[in-house]
């Protein structure tokens, strides 16, 4: 029941923020930081308080829902799932106290707003059945529509409309897609049900599998986003107020990677395989386009966004690498890009707070004047770019060691991106904090609240850059699930095809072309937990380059 | 006559009745509240007795009715329609110069009409209702005597009807040429033993498909459409777009099923093309409308585009998805029309979309039952709308109808632009409208409708199971 509290928690608050509001400013910041503090305290308890354990899932819960169809209120926390909703409820936080000053009109309507969003993504990130995914994916749109469109800047009608477009047409591609795989599992075994459990190892043949990919992609691609599908993405963080910009960039983009990891892998284990060079291909092209045009751009937020398409491309080289080690660098580079990029937001929108400019040519020199703010931004640009000892670094490397094991060039190609992050990352210190005054602003540092804010982001991205490790072990479980099923799959279905991306990741033993018992053996899974504990030392783990 | 035939012939007999009362309630005292007491209660009325009859279906009287529980439902959706267009006029209809009372008689008569359609089971019948139906929607088009417009909608109805009943009539002369019978229950008997459709017949369902195509506002007989929603009152746009759809699509579905149409290689391309059609056009068209009413015309023949996927499906699921996509939709529609309704006074039609701008931050409530509406329309989840496109969807899927299910989707997305633009209308925080003072019946069905679209979107199991337990064909 703990996973049902947590969403019904912000709804609640979301409800009582819109109608506190009308009579009181205060109320609804305080009642939403309230919602959001319980939720992360309820979390962080839990994770103290439960033992580790070998179940797939910490916790399950299943409710009927729409029966008629097969759609039931399934909810389960995987260590993937728990790191993204402290992720989650930590910036939500920061989002309310970051708005304290910024959004003065229409108060309580902008609280529910957040925390309905909020609560759409807790829900992403928690469902295990996938019309209930869907629903809480087209739930986090409409509200952040409204966020863009009425708190937003000058374009914020534009913006907000082609936001909703991008994703909701994409959003229904993958619907498509969803229907279409419950009525190919429902044919095959005469059990119509949209449970992901259930769903999982659905036979069908590869080019139907294939299709139906596409369809999920086409959502999870959008919302990350990848090159030629990343357009609403600058317009939408730029236009967004702080608060808005900060989800979209921390929380709204992860989603997409989410369900690369949760979605995509596991349902469509060969099928993805297949898309894999692409999939590489399109994280390089965007690790490196996101970069060039990030550079080129002179409006701070919307160099801050291309930044965004820039890093979200290690993540889907990482997911497209399929092994443990690009997928704990692609976890930690969710959160690291979470925390580093959401504080360049908040930075760009303090700015904005004190010279109501975004433009950087009006900048320079600001470092005099600011000095706190100077040393804040010269932090998350280091973390940017991936500067050792921050975590961006960490989830990088991870990764491109990752991709290097499954495609050498492609793993190449992506490191020049770390020279292009450096160029776009100095670029904003150089012209923004040091350099010539171009204009002269009369501007004071950050207020006291502020620094609150920024040392938190600053000690999360250090914790992460320093240590770790709790992070990759609350997550490792749920990678390696992911990984044991696709590989589980991809071997039974292709045995030892000279193509097999995951050849060298098997044990030296005969191979045997013949009953799918030997296949077994050789690789042993799921339940057998010694073939597990084989099967995890076969693999890279981070100990091992250690 | 039986006592059973006029047990189960209550609430026409009730919808039936109430006009006469009225009429005489009229000559000895014009009183507008009690009028409008009598009708609401009278529409209530009607709707309970249906479920007196329920333990006595399925029931034909011979050779007309065919009383069955599918009858029912339609009729109950038909009923509470009427009643929620009743609701809603109270306002609109009292500022009137002249009389208005007679509003709520012509409203009865159009509702007995497409009553009738529900249980019609002969060519006579539906006939019959159809005519009933749409003259007394002239008189209801044309209601606002002193505006142009008005006039200029009842007549474009009144021609354009005329010859879609001619059409219609045609048909079913045909067909009766060819097999010498009107009762659906023999010509399905006829056609079976023909084997095969011979040409008359073949035409004859194609005359009465014209005739049909034009009472739904399909492409492409759509052209009154936009015209008359926005030349008709908005409560009777609303009483168009729900009452006179929903009964025309009750008697097409059950001909078409009793007949097994999709069945048939030439019709199955025939609707195929119509759909796709009035999907595209409804929402290319509706795209660049500065008037929502015309745009709400426009995304209504869109609708019935998605809706009559359905009529290919061939299976009773198909038949129930509809069920729940009309009763959506009813409310959606309801709510939409209800609010340019409760908006408008009688010097001012709130038709534009500039005249919503700003609505939620003057009048929250109703511009929250608006944007429901709209993103029920654009099937957004958490609405009624989501649940019924996501019920077309499967059962189109289910049967194989990718094109389809492939265009809807197209189409959904296409949708989404313009309703968003009225959406960022009424959050925009620039506006000067004037408002006028809304009225109790108003503000109750407005939470009648709200809560019912946000009820069906978030937990609709109960009411999917009611139809796939009772409706069938």
């Amino acid at each position: 029941m703990i996973l049902i509290y947590l969403i019904v928690i912000l709804l609640a608050g979301a409800f009582l923020a819109w109608i506190t509001g009308k009579r009181n400013s205060a109320l609804p910041r305080i009642i939403s930081l309230v919602a959001l503090l319980s939720d992360l305290i309820i979390i962080i308890i839990y994770v103290l308080q439960s033992t580790p354990s070998d179940k797939d899932w910490l916790i399950d819960i299943k409710l009927e829902w729409i029966p008629q169809f097969g759609i039931s209120l399934h909810l389960a926390l995987d260590g993937l799932s728990l790191v993204m909703l402290i992720l989650t409820f930590f910036l939500g936080i920061i989002s309310v106290i970051i708005s304290w000053k910024e959004i003065g009109s229409k108060v309580g309507f902008f609280h529910f707003n957040l925390l309905l969003i909020l609560a759409g993504i807790t829900g992403v990130f928690l469902s295990l059945d996938l019309f209930l995914f869907y629903f809480f994916w087209e739930l986090m749109l409409v509200p952040m529509y409204f966020l863009i469109g009425i708190w937003g800047h000058e374009n914020r009608t534009a913006a907000s409309n082609k936001f909703f477009l991008y994703t909701q047409a994409s959003g229904l591609l993958m619907f498509i897609a969803i229907i279409t795989l419950y009525f190919i599992h429902g044919r095959s075994t005469g059990l119509y049900t949209f449970d992901y459990l259930q769903l999982l190892g659905t036979e069908m043949p590869s080019s139907t599998a294939f299709l139906i990919m596409l369809g999920f992609l086409a959502a999870f691609l959008v919302k990350l986003p990848v090159v030629p599908l990343h357009n609403w993405l600058p317009d939408a963080h730029t236009e967004a107020p702080t608060a808005g910009s900060l989800i979209l960039a921390a929380l709204l983009l992860k989603t997409g990677a989410y369900g690369l990891l949760r979605f995509i892998v596991p349902l469509f284990p060969s099928a993805s395989v297949s898309f894999a060079p692409f999939g590489m291909l399109l994280g390089v092209i965007g690790i490196l386009y996101g970069a060039k045009l990030a550079f080129a751009q002179t409006d701070l937020k919307r160099l801050v966004a291309y930044t965004s398409v820039s890093h979200m491309g290690f993540v889907i080289l990482g997911v497209f690498s399929f092994n443990e080690i690009a997928y704990q660098g692609v976890v930690i580079q969710m959160i690291a890009h979470g925390i580093s990029t959401g504080a360049l937001f908040i930075l760009v929108g303090q700015l904005y707070e004190r010279i109501h400019t975004r433009d950087i040519t009006k900048m320079g020199g600001l470092w005099e004047k600011a000095p706190v703010m100077g040393a804040i931004g010269l932090v998350f640009s280091m973390a940017s770019l991936g500067l050792p000892g921050l975590g961006n670094f960490i989830a990088e490397l991870l990764i491109l060691i990752g991709a290097f094991k499954a495609n050498i060039l492609m793993s190449c190609l992506a490191s020049l991106g770390l020279i292009a992050a450096t160029i776009y990352s100095l670029r904003i210190v150089q012209k923004v904090f040091l350099g010539n005054k171009n204009t002269d602003w009369k501007m004071n540092d950050l207020t006291l609240r502020e620094k609150a804010i920024s040392a938190s982001l600053v000690i999360a991205i250090l914790w992460l850059g320093l240590f770790p490790q709790p992070v990759l072990n609350t997550a490792k479980p749920a990678l390696l699930k992911t990984l044991l099923k696709q590989k589980e799959i991809t071997f039974q279905n292709s045995a030892y095809n000279s193509g097999d991306p995951f050849l060298f990741l098997l044990p030296p033993s005969q191979p045997s072309p013949t009953g799918e018992g030997v296949v077994q053996n050789l690789f042993p899974l799921g339940g057998n937990k010694k073939g597990g504990k084989n099967h995890e030392d076969e693999i890279f783990s981070l100990s091992n380059i250690r | 006559m039986t006592y059973k035939d006029f047990l189960c012939l209550t609430p026409f007999l009730i919808i039936a009745t109430a006009p006469v009362v009225i009429m005489i309630v009229i000559s000895l005292l014009r009183n507008y509240n009690v009028v409008y007491g009598f009708s609401v209660l009278s529409l209530i009325a009607a709707f309970i007795s249906i479920f007196f009859i329920l333990p006595s279906v399925p029931h034909t009287i011979e050779p007309l009715f065919i009383i069955d529980v599918y009858s029912l439902f339609f009729l109950g959706i038909i009923i509470i329609s009427a009643l929620l267009v009743a609701l809603l006029s109270y306002d609109y209809i009292k500022q009137l110069e002249g009389v208005r009372e007679e509003y709520y008689i012509v409203l009865f008569t159009s509702t007995l009409g497409a009553a009738l359609l529900a249980v019609a089971n002969h060519f006579v019948l539906f006939f019959l209702g159809i005519e009933t139906l749409s003259i007394s929607l002239y008189i209801l088009i044309a209601f606002q005597r002193s505006k142009s417009n008005s006039i200029e909608a009842g007549i474009k109805y009144l021609i354009l009807a005329s010859v879609s009943s001619a059409f219609l009539l045609f048909g079913m002369a045909l067909i009766y040429t060819a097999l010498g019978t009107m009762h659906f229950t023999e010509i399905v008997t006829a056609i079976a033993a023909a084997g095969q459709l011979s040409p008359l017949v073949l035409s004859g369902f194609g005359m009465m498909m014209v005739g049909i195509g034009f009472k739904l506002a399909l492409v492409p007989f759509h052209m009154w459409t936009p015209d008359v929603y926005q030349g008709a009152p908005a409560p009777v746009s609303a009483y168009v777009a729900t009452v006179s759809k929903g009964a025309v699509m009750a008697i097409l579905i059950r001909f078409f099923f009793n007949l097994h149409g999709f069945d048939n290689h030439y019709l199955f391309i025939a609707i195929s093309g119509i759909a796709i059609l009035s999907m595209f056009v409804g929402n290319i068209l509706a795209i660049r409308q500065k008037n929502i009413k015309r745009l709400l015309g426009y995304s209504s023949i869109a609708n019935m585009g998605y809706l009559i996927i359905i009529l290919l499906t061939g299976s009773n699921r198909g038949i129930q998805a509809s069920i729940f996509y009309l009763i959506s939709y009813i409310f959606t529609t309801v709510g939409a029309f209800g609010v340019i309704t409760l908006l408008s006074t009688n010097e001012h039609e709130a038709e534009k979309i500039e005249d919503f701008k700003g609505l939620f931050w003057k009048r929250p409530w109703i511009a929250i039952v608006f944007t429901l509406s709209l993103l029920s329309l654009a099937g957004i989840p958490l609405t009624a709308g989501f649940i019924a496109k996501f019920y077309v969807i499967f059962e189109g899927m289910k049967a194989g109808l990718m094109v389809l299910i492939i265009s809807l989707i197209i189409n959904s997305v296409i949708g989404l632009y313009y309703y968003l633009r009225i959406i960022t209308a009424l959050f925009s925080t620039t506006s000067d409208i004037k408002l006028p003072e809304l009225s109790l019946s108003g503000n109750i069905t407005l939470a009648i409708v709200g809560i019912s679209i946000l009820v069906l979107g978030v937990y609709p199991g109960w009411l999917i199971d009611i139809i796939v337990k009772y409706v069938s064909l």
